[in-house]
Formats: structure tokens, C-alpha cells, sequence
């Protein structure tokens, strides 16, 4: 257990330090969703608080899959991963260094744009609600991001396989348009993506939406992080029989 | 030397002199089998090759061994310890060096021993000592901090070496580790192979590179398609392949002479091999004296005399069937 938290820390530590400044890391972590942000600013500026929520949770998966792809991929790739697994901690700890390593840099740049809604557009948001919402939500993306970053072995083909779900959810989770509004097969659809009980969380968190259930778009998106996590460990440890 | 939290406690040891144990492995990839029921063993110490052409199934093994692969069939004890009861244990006292150095591009040569140490759980202060003296083993101080990309092809599997020598572990394995190395490269990885042997440590060294096995090896096991077809001393190796030694003569002039004096004295014909040089088989201690008699009798003038013995090239081509060129271009791709 010591030397699992120990060799999770290491992953974590120097993750941040070897990729966090990576180009796809930058272009689909940090640009992408800042583009999409300012993109909607620009088009509507009067009812553009409305949409922070769900821009909020969008920068949360893009950022935490961008950085998926490069912790891993380029690990893969460069077979630098076998090394974590010949050291003494299991391989639900490096899953979980990498894991942590994505959602860290999903916090950093979810926190960044929610910085800059609150103060330079006056956006209403309480903190530690907010964090309530956010952590589970950088799990459950990040989570999802290892997953599927380990079904291929290139960075750029992990941003390509990320971008099919990512896109999908950007249009029927809710981030521009409201789910609610959809026809019903897309709700039910809807439903089926961590990013629909994002946006529901931070909407229910900064008063956009009357009586969310926060609490229960937080266990749902816990949920998705366990049922991703199982079988990217078992694909994991498939990798390198 | 500085002990690594992660060797057996007393307890745990089981008084061995086997440092490594491998029973019927055997590894099968749908329906190939790589590994085909393989079992060895390795001394506490002692410097062991496995030695084989390139798909033999060396590496296939050694990442049996380390524990990255899962044998479909078979067990590996390290120091008396079943790998798969003890993983932890067991791969906190063992390096690896793949073949490929897969160290962190972005790190620099210091910095990557360190993040190897912290994952072992060496203390800070440790870490720093053997980083330095890692450092200065494979003369790199004056690269330490200098990114990982940027070391020439042989630092870098200098480093990957070092680092996998971060935790002092008591058995340390080698995936062809001097493989697209410079002669100069290879040489000195060589010797700090040599020393760390010399040091106590048990060392598991795959390579297709006859030389290097024989001079490096106390032992060595030759794996052709998945199958361990010798393990032996390389002087034994040598032995069991080719009875006969040779004994080449050279000499001032024409060898017929004294080649058909030979021939009558030893009942066979010797081989000329040059103008002046001349090849007879058996064993030294029946040969020398009729190669003396007929030296007097037909008052040849000699240049040289050698003791020709067999290499573990001869040895390997005639067990294997393969020839060590063969091996060396399918290494490299051609």
C-alpha cells in the first residue's frame, strides 16, 4: 500500500513535469476549449453566463482526455510505461498515477476558465460546490481517457478515438443546448455520458439550474470512473502478456 | 554497498544459492508457442547467458522472468521466491534493462536516475549517492544535465543500464545490451558488466552476440525456437561440439614434405591451409611429438606453432544449425 500511494505520487509528479507542456496537450487541453469558450462569448455575450456550466464541464473532458493521450500514449509509444511496471507497485497504481496525472491538468485549466468567468464576467460560483462537481467529473473524464487511450498506441491516434465521444457529448450533453429540449431517443443517449451530469452539476452549482441534484450527478459520474476504471486496468495488464 | 527496503527481510529468505529458478515455462501467443517448456537455473552470483538467434524466445523469457509477461504454463523463483506470490518483493531486488533504453526523453540523465530511485523507495540521500556513483561508473557525470534525447546512442543504454542499478538489486537482467552499440561502446558496457559481476551481483544477460557471451559468461544456455538445446560452460560448450583440437604450423618454405612425413606418422593426412602453413587435428599431447619427429627428420625451419581451438561460433553453428552471420542480419533487420 505505501509503495503503491509512493509509486502513484512519482507517476503523478512526473507526469506533470514531462508532459503537461506537450503541443496536443496544449492544442486539445488548453486552446480547444479557451477557442470554444471565447467562439460563444463573441457570438452572444448577453445570455453567455447561461453556458458557462457547460463550458466549464467541456474544458473538464477536453483538457483531462488531452492529457490522457499524452500521458500514456507517448508511453506507450516509447515503451517507457513497461518501465513503471517493472517497479515494486501494482498496476492499479500506475493506472491510478495516470489517472490522477490527467485529472490534475483537467483542475488546472477547468479552474483556470472558472477564474476568468468569475471575474471578468462577474459569474456566480460557490467554490466548494463547485469542486464537489468538478472532482468526480475530472475522474470520471480522465478515467474514460486512459481507457480508451489504451485501446491504440499513438498520441495522435488516442486524440483521434477521444475526439468521436468528445464531440458526440459536446452537442447532446447539454453544453449548448439543452437536453431537456432534445427529442427523447437523444435524452436517453444523453443519459449514457458522463458529460450530461457534468453540465446538470455545475448548472445545479452555479444557480443556472433550480434544484439539481448535485449530490446524485456526483455519485453518477463516481460510477463511470469505476466502470471505466476495471477494464482499462484489465487492458492494462493485457498490454504487456 | 546500500541496502535497498525492498530486499527479502530475514524472515522471508529462504537459504538458497539459486538466485534464479525457472520451471517448464512455457509461453504460448494464440497458437504459437514462443516458450516451449523451458527450466534452468542460475547461481547466486554468477554471470548467466542465454544465447540464441533473433524470435528464439530470449526476450520472450526474460520478461517471464521479471514478471511482465505471465507464463501460460510453468514457474520462476527469484532468491527462493515464487514471482508471482512475492511481485512486489521480488521486483523491488532486480533491474531490467530492455532492449530498447526507454528512459524519460524530457528528464535529464540525473534527474532520470532519481525518478527510478523515488519509484523504488531508495531514500533521498541514497538516491543521491548512487545517482553520482552510477553517474561516475559509466562516465556520464559530465552529462548528467543533459535531457535523456540528446545522449549519443550508447549513453543512453549506459544510462538505461544505470538506472536499473538505482535500487542496488541483487539481480540485475540484460536485454541485449549492447546491441547497435560502437565497438568502443560495447567495450566499455562490457567491463562495467564485468565489474558489477565481480561485485557479487547475478546477472541474466540475453545477447546474439557469440564474443561478448563467451568472454562475459560463467554459463550459457543456447534457446533456438523456444527451446534450451545447451546450457554449459562456454569451455564446455566448446568441448561437447568439437572432440578435436587443431594444431597449425607454419614454416619457413614448402610444407609437402612435411606433410607426407606427417601423414605417415599420424595415419592421416594433415590439411594444408597456406603455402606455408599446414593444419593437423587430434589433441595436443598425442600430436606435438610426431609433429617434432618429423620437424627433425625432414629439418623443416618453423615460423609458428598454434594450438587452434574451437570457438563457441563452431560450438554454436554446430548445435543450432545457425550461423552467427545469420544471426547478426536477422538482428538487424536484413
Amino acid at each position: 500500500m505505501r509503495d503503491d500511494l509512493r509509486g502513484i505520487w512519482c507517476i503523478i509528479a512526473k507526469d506533470m513535469r514531462t508532459y503537461y507542456l506537450k503541443p496536443p496537450a496544449i492544442s486539445w487541453g488548453i486552446v480547444f476549449p479557451i477557442a470554444w469558450v471565447l467562439a460563444l462569448y463573441l457570438r452572444n455575450p448577453v445570455d453567455f453566463k447561461g453556458l458557462i456550466p457547460g463550458l466549464l464541464a467541456m474544458t473538464a473532458l477536453f483538457s483531462t482526455t488531452a492529457a490522457e493521450a499524452v500521458v500514456i500514449n507517448f508511453e506507450l509509444r516509447l515503451g517507457s510505461l513497461e518501465r513503471l511496471l517493472l517497479a515494486p507497485i501494482s498496476i492499479m497504481a500506475i493506472l491510478l498515477g495516470k489517472i490522477l496525472g490527467g485529472a490534475i491538468f483537467g483542475l488546472l485549466m477547468s479552474s483556470l476558465v472558472a477564474v476568468m468567468c468569475v471575474f471578468l464576467l462577474n459569474f456566480d460560483l460557490h467554490w466548494i460546490s463547485f469542486l464537489s462537481i468538478l472532482l468526480p467529473a475530472l475522474l470520471a473524464f480522465s478515467t474514460m481517457g486512459s481507457l480508451l487511450c489504451l485501446m491504440v498506441k499513438e498520441v495522435f491516434e488516442a486524440q483521434t478515438l477521444l475526439n468521436l465521444p468528445r464531440f458526440v457529448m459536446v452537442f447532446i450533453s447539454g453544453v449548448v443546448y439543452p437536453v431537456e429540449a432534445m427529442p427523447k431517443a437523444l435524452q436517453f443517449l444523453a443519459h449514457l455520458f458522463p458529460l450530461t451530469y457534468a453540465v446538470k452539476g455545475f448548472q445545479g452549482v452555479s444557480g443556472v439550474s433550480q434544484g439539481a441534484n448535485v449530490a446524485l450527478h456526483a455519485a453518477v459520474l463516481m460510477a463511470f470512473s469505476l466502470i471505466f476504471f476495471l477494464p482499462a486496468a484489465n487492458l492494462l495488464s493485457k498490454k504487456f502478456e | 554497498m546500500l541496502q535497498h527496503p525492498h530486499c527479502p527481510k530475514k524472515e522471508e529468505w529462504i537459504v538458497t544459492s539459486i538466485a534464479i529458478k525457472a520451471e517448464g515455462l512455457i509461453k504460448r501467443y494464440g497458437d504459437i508457442v514462443a516458450v516451449k517448456g523451458i527450466s534452468f537455473d542460475v547461481e547466486e552470483g554468477e554471470l548467466f547467458g542465454f544465447l540464441g538467434p533473433n524470435g528464439a524466445g530470449k526476450t520472450t523469457t526474460i520478461r517471464m522472468l521479471t514478471g511482465l509477461s505471465k507464463p501460460t504454463a510453468g514457474n520462476v523463483e527469484l532468491l527462493g521466491l515464487d514471482i508471482k506470490a512475492n511481485a512486489a518483493t521480488t521486483k523491488g531486488f532486480t533491474g531490467v534493462v530492455p532492449e530498447a533504453s526507454n528512459l524519460y526523453d524530457e528528464l535529464t540523465a540525473l534527474e532520470n536516475l532519481l525518478f527510478m530511485g523515488k519509484l523504488y523507495g531508495v531514500r533521498r540521500r541514497e538516491r543521491y549517492e548512487r545517482a553520482g556513483a552510477l553517474l561516475e561508473l559509466f562516465r556520464l557525470q559530465e552529462k548528467r544535465d543533459r535531457p535523456f534525447r540528446t545522449l549519443s546512442r550508447g549513453m543512453k543504454r549506459s544510462l538505461t543500464i544505470a538506472a536499473a542499478l538505482i535500487h542496488n538489486p541483487k539481480i540485475l537482467f540484460l536485454d541485449e545490451p549492447t546491441v547497435g552499440l560502437d565497438v568502443m561502446a560495447a567495450r566499455s558496457l562490457r567491463s562495467a558488466i564485468r565489474k558489477l559481476r565481480d561485485q557479487g551481483m547475478t546477472i541474466f544477460l540475453t545477447t546474439h552476440y557469440l564474443e561478448e557471451a563467451d568472454v562475459l559468461c560463467d554459463r550459457i544456455a543456447i534457446i533456438v525456437r523456444g527451446q534450451i538445446v545447451a546450457v554449459e560452460k562456454p569451455e564446455e560448450l566448446k568441448k561437447m561440439a568439437i572432440k578435436e583440437q587443431a594444431i597449425e604450423l607454419t614454416i619457413r618454405g614448402s610444407v609437402s614434405i612435411l606433410v607426407e612425413r606427417l601423414a605417415a606418422l599420424i595415419g592421416a593426412k594433415p590439411i594444408i591451409v597456406g603455402s606455408n602453413t599446414l593444419r593437423c587435428s587430434g589433441t595436443a599431447n598425442s600430436l606435438l611429438p610426431h609433429i617434432c619427429r618429423a620437424i627433425q627428420d625432414t629439418g623443416a625451419e618453423i615460423e609458428s606453432i598454434n594450438t587452434i581451438r574451437p570457438t563457441l561460433e563452431e560450438a554454436f553453428v554446430r548445435i543450432t544449425g545457425l550461423s552467427s552471420t545469420m544471426m547478426a542480419m536477422e538482428k538487424g533487420g536484413k
